[in-house]
Order: C-alpha cells, then sequence, then structure tokens
C-alpha cells in the first residue's frame, strides 16, 4: 500500500477572516515550524491540492467560491477548518452576511480551534488531516481496484471530466 | 554498437531516479540554506507515487496526449544524445518538445495556464541562442556537430570555449525553472500565477510533466558535461564535479534572487549569451 500521507499538499483559502488565521497558517511554512518537513506543500491550486485548508468564516459571497474550490480538488481530499471562525463563524456568527463556519457549505473534516489558531495547532490539524488523507486514499483505491474488476474501465484509475467530478462532489456533500 | 545501446538504456531507465534525486536534494540544500529541516531526500518520488493516486481529472482530452508527446520528445533527444548522434539535431527536437508543452498548457483555455504558456515560448526564446551557440562552438573546436567526436576529442572543449560555458550555465537556470527566472512554473512553493504552466495538470497529468522536467534536467546536465569531457577517462569525474558545482550554484541563485520581469529576463541572456558567447565565438574565428 502506498504511503501517501508523505505528501500532503495544501490548498489556503481566506474566507471572511481577520487575517489573523492566514499569517498563522503562513507561519506554519516558515523556520521556526516548517511544515514542509512533513512533505506539506502550498499549492494553491485545487487540481492539484490534497488537504484544503480553510481560515474565516462563510458568508454569502464566498460560500459558491469554496464550494467549487472543494468541487474542483480530486479525490481522496480532506478538508480542515482554522480558526474559530472557520469552525462556529465566531464573533462574526450574528452578523446578516454570515452563513457560519465552513461546514455551512462543504463537510468539514477536521477543526482547528483558537483565535487566532497557533501554528502548533494548526501543523496538529495537517498531521491528523494526513491521516484522515491516507485512510480516504485506501477507500479510494479500493474502489478504483473493485470498478477495474467490473470492467468499467479499461486501464488505470476511472477518468472523468471536471464537470462530472463537480456533481459526484456535490452529490457527496448532500449524503454527508 | 552495444555500448550505445547500453547508454541510451541507461538514460531512459536511470535518468528519471537521478533527476528526482537531484530534486530532492535541491530541496533540502534550499531549506537548510532558509535555516528549515526540509523534506526528506526522496520526497519528490513521495509526490510522484501519490499524483498517480489521486483521482484522474480531466479538463481536455487532448491535454494527456500532448502531455505524453512532450516526455516522448524528451526522452527522445535524451536517446539522440547519448547515442551519440548530432547535437544540432538534439536542440531542434528538444525545442519541439517545449512547443508540445505550450499546446498543452494553453488547450484548457484557462487564463492562468494560457499565459504561463506563453512565458514558456518567451523562455525557449530566451534560451535558444545559447544552445545554438553551443552547438556552434562544439563544431569550431572539433569540427563535427557529432557527439561522438567530440567525446573523443583531445582535450576539454572548456578550454576554448569558456564564453559558451558561461552563457549555457546562465540559461540552466532558465531550464531548470529556477528564480529569477521561473516565470512560467517553478518547482518550490514561491508560485506566480497560482502554478503558471502546470495549472490545470493534476494528479497522473502532473505526474508526467514532473517525470520530463526530471528527464530534461538530466540532459541538460549532460550537456554541461560535454564541456568537459576528453578522451582521458578521468574527465568524467571532473565533469561530475563541474555538474555537481554548477547546481550548486543554481539552488544559491535560486534563493538569493528575485523573479524578474519576462522583458528583463530576455534581455539579462540575451546580453550575456551576445556578450560571452559572441565574444568567445569572435576570438575563435579570428585567432
Amino acid at each position: 500500500m502506498a504511503n501517501v500521507k508523505r505528501s500532503p499538499w495544501l490548498l489556503h483559502y481566506d474566507g471572511s477572516s481577520c487575517n489573523g488565521c492566514d499569517i498563522e497558517v503562513l507561519a506554519c511554512l516558515t523556520p521556526v515550524y516548517d511544515a514542509e518537513r512533513l512533505g506539506v506543500e502550498n499549492t494553491g491550486d485545487p487540481m492539484q491540492a490534497d488537504i484544503f485548508l480553510i481560515t474565516g468564516g462563510i458568508n454569502e459571497q464566498n460560500a459558491p467560491v469554496v464550494k467549487q474550490l472543494y468541487n474542483q480538488m480530486p479525490r481522496p481530499k480532506v478538508v480542515v477548518a482554522v480558526g474559530t471562525c472557520a469552525c462556529t463563524g465566531g464573533v462574526f456568527k450574528e452578523a446578516y452576511n454570515i452563513c457560519g463556519g465552513a461546514d455551512t457549505a462543504i463537510p468539514v473534516d477536521i477543526y482547528v480551534p483558537g483565535c487566532a489558531a497557533r501554528p502548533q495547532s494548526i501543523i496538529d490539524g495537517i498531521i491528523k488531516a494526513r491521516d484522515l488523507f491516507q485512510k480516504r486514499s485506501e477507500e479510494h483505491d479500493a474502489k478504483v481496484k473493485e470498478e477495474k474488476k467490473a470492467g468499467k474501465h479499461g486501464s488505470g484509475s476511472p477518468a472523468v471530466s471536471l464537470q462530472d467530478a463537480k456533481e459526484a462532489a456535490e452529490e457527496d456533500g448532500k449524503e454527508e | 554498437m552495444l555500448y550505445r545501446v547500453i547508454s541510451i538504456l541507461c538514460y531512459i531507465i536511470l535518468a528519471p531516479f537521478l533527476g528526482g534525486l537531484l530534486e530532492g536534494l535541491d530541496r533540502k540544500i534550499s531549506a537548510r540554506m532558509q535555516g528549515r529541516v526540509g523534506p526528506p531526500i526522496l520526497q519528490p518520488f513521495y509526490d510522484l507515487i501519490k499524483l498517480f493516486k489521486k483521482q484522474y481529472i480531466i479538463v481536455d482530452r487532448a491535454q494527456h496526449f500532448l502531455l505524453l508527446s512532450y516526455l516522448a520528445l524528451v526522452v527522445f533527444t535524451g536517446c539522440m544524445f547519448f547515442g551519440g548522434s548530432d547535437l544540432l539535431m538534439c536542440f531542434f527536437v528538444l525545442s519541439t518538445a517545449s512547443v508540445f508543452l505550450y499546446f498543452a498548457a494553453v488547450i484548457t483555455s484557462s487564463p492562468y495556464t494560457t499565459i504561463g504558456g506563453q512565458r514558456e515560448l518567451i523562455q525557449d526564446m530566451a534560451c535558444e541562442p545559447a544552445l545554438l551557440f553551443a552547438a556552434l562552438g562544439f563544431y569550431l573546436i572539433s569540427g563535427s556537430f557529432n557527439i561522438d567526436t567530440i567525446v573523443h576529442s583531445q582535450y576539454s572543449a572548456i578550454a576554448k570555449l569558456p564564453g559558451f560555458f558561461l552563457a549555457f550555465v546562465f540559461i540552466l537556470t532558465i531550464k531548470m525553472r529556477k528564480s529569477p527566472f521561473d516565470e512560467s512554473a517553478s518547482h518550490h512553493a514561491h508560485q506566480e500565477l497560482v502554478k503558471g504552466i502546470t495549472t490545470e495538470m493534476g494528479g497522473r497529468n502532473l505526474a508526467i510533466y514532473n517525470v520530463t522536467e526530471w528527464y530534461e534536467t538530466v540532459l541538460m546536465l549532460s550537456v554541461l558535461a560535454l564541456f568537459i569531457i576528453n578522451e582521458n577517462p578521468w574527465s568524467y569525474l571532473a565533469a561530475a564535479l563541474v555538474i555537481c558545482a554548477a547546481y550548486f550554484a543554481e539552488i544559491l541563485i535560486d534563493n538569493t534572487a528575485a523573479r524578474v520581469k519576462t522583458s528583463t529576463m530576455l534581455k539579462m541572456t540575451w546580453m550575456v549569451t551576445l556578450l560571452s558567447a559572441g565574444v568567445n565565438f569572435l576570438v575563435l574565428m579570428l585567432v
């Protein structure tokens, strides 16, 4: 079984945060904390990302953006909500434009609390996320193998168009 | 004949491992330069395995074919080089390969990859004079474009071609996608335009792109070795040392220089090519 957890690539998206958590997320990549020793890379590209890191609450304007980013990420994927705002909506919760935490838009797997979340706890969240990523990858492999056995696909893992991937991800979101 | 077949097979099988290992070392050394621990040396291979395991999302069906053509042409160039054929032809086939990469980028019609693709073309335009000059230099001193003849010359080419060597090392920064000339895509996290030319490449496609880059790096470093190697077997060791030194210099430049504009890159590379390789060329012709 391939050890995919050694290579978790991050996609960082700032919802409507005060930028406190964003600075802490970037601090994780600096020499003091150095998340790259875990194989972490800050990709900035949903097509290449494995772990989706959200900071800040979800508002009416960014909800579709977050959904789209999530849908563009290939499976297996893990979502981490960083900071109180991304977990619950935080101090902005009662504001007229805020829907709440990241889980109001997409299924969230790991919550990292804190205002702002400290780099130590963010790295802790990433480590939990990469273990989950490994588990999901194994499930994904098993599914691909099963489908191959059933003769659905000629060779390799199934290829899907971006539109199909989006629709499938939306159905997943509804189930969860 | 057998010797050629073995060296071609060695290139096809070993080049991706060597290229991946070099990138791993590159990331580790870069991290140490910045005072970080850095990822394991085998990290590029972990990334590659993961990319093959990910779900394969297609943006455009032609992209996969174009990337495979890019890979095939770069490997073919390497085979020509290690088979001891024409150096000039190698450079021509290599530039055809980068055209396939450009098409693979622009076919998705994403604005990020389109700009990345256009920058890739400008980068190729910046590299090409120095590459052609290098081929010309080898021809002037050995009387042939044939790599076998160049390798079996009596003295190292660098003795008569220091200017050509300098120009080649300068454009190596572009070919290896290092700062300050990493316009179209960057190996490291300091990206611009999201991921430039690789923005719409995910999973298996990005893996193919990475492997092709490793093949290309090994090929470019082998051309660098051509400046050193002569009929003396010890020159191979010297070539290996020069390659290590050049690679270290590239990492150092990558970590100390800020990215420049494409127009500045073009001006700088052409000036350096003209001044070092051009002057060297004139001296060879007149003296």
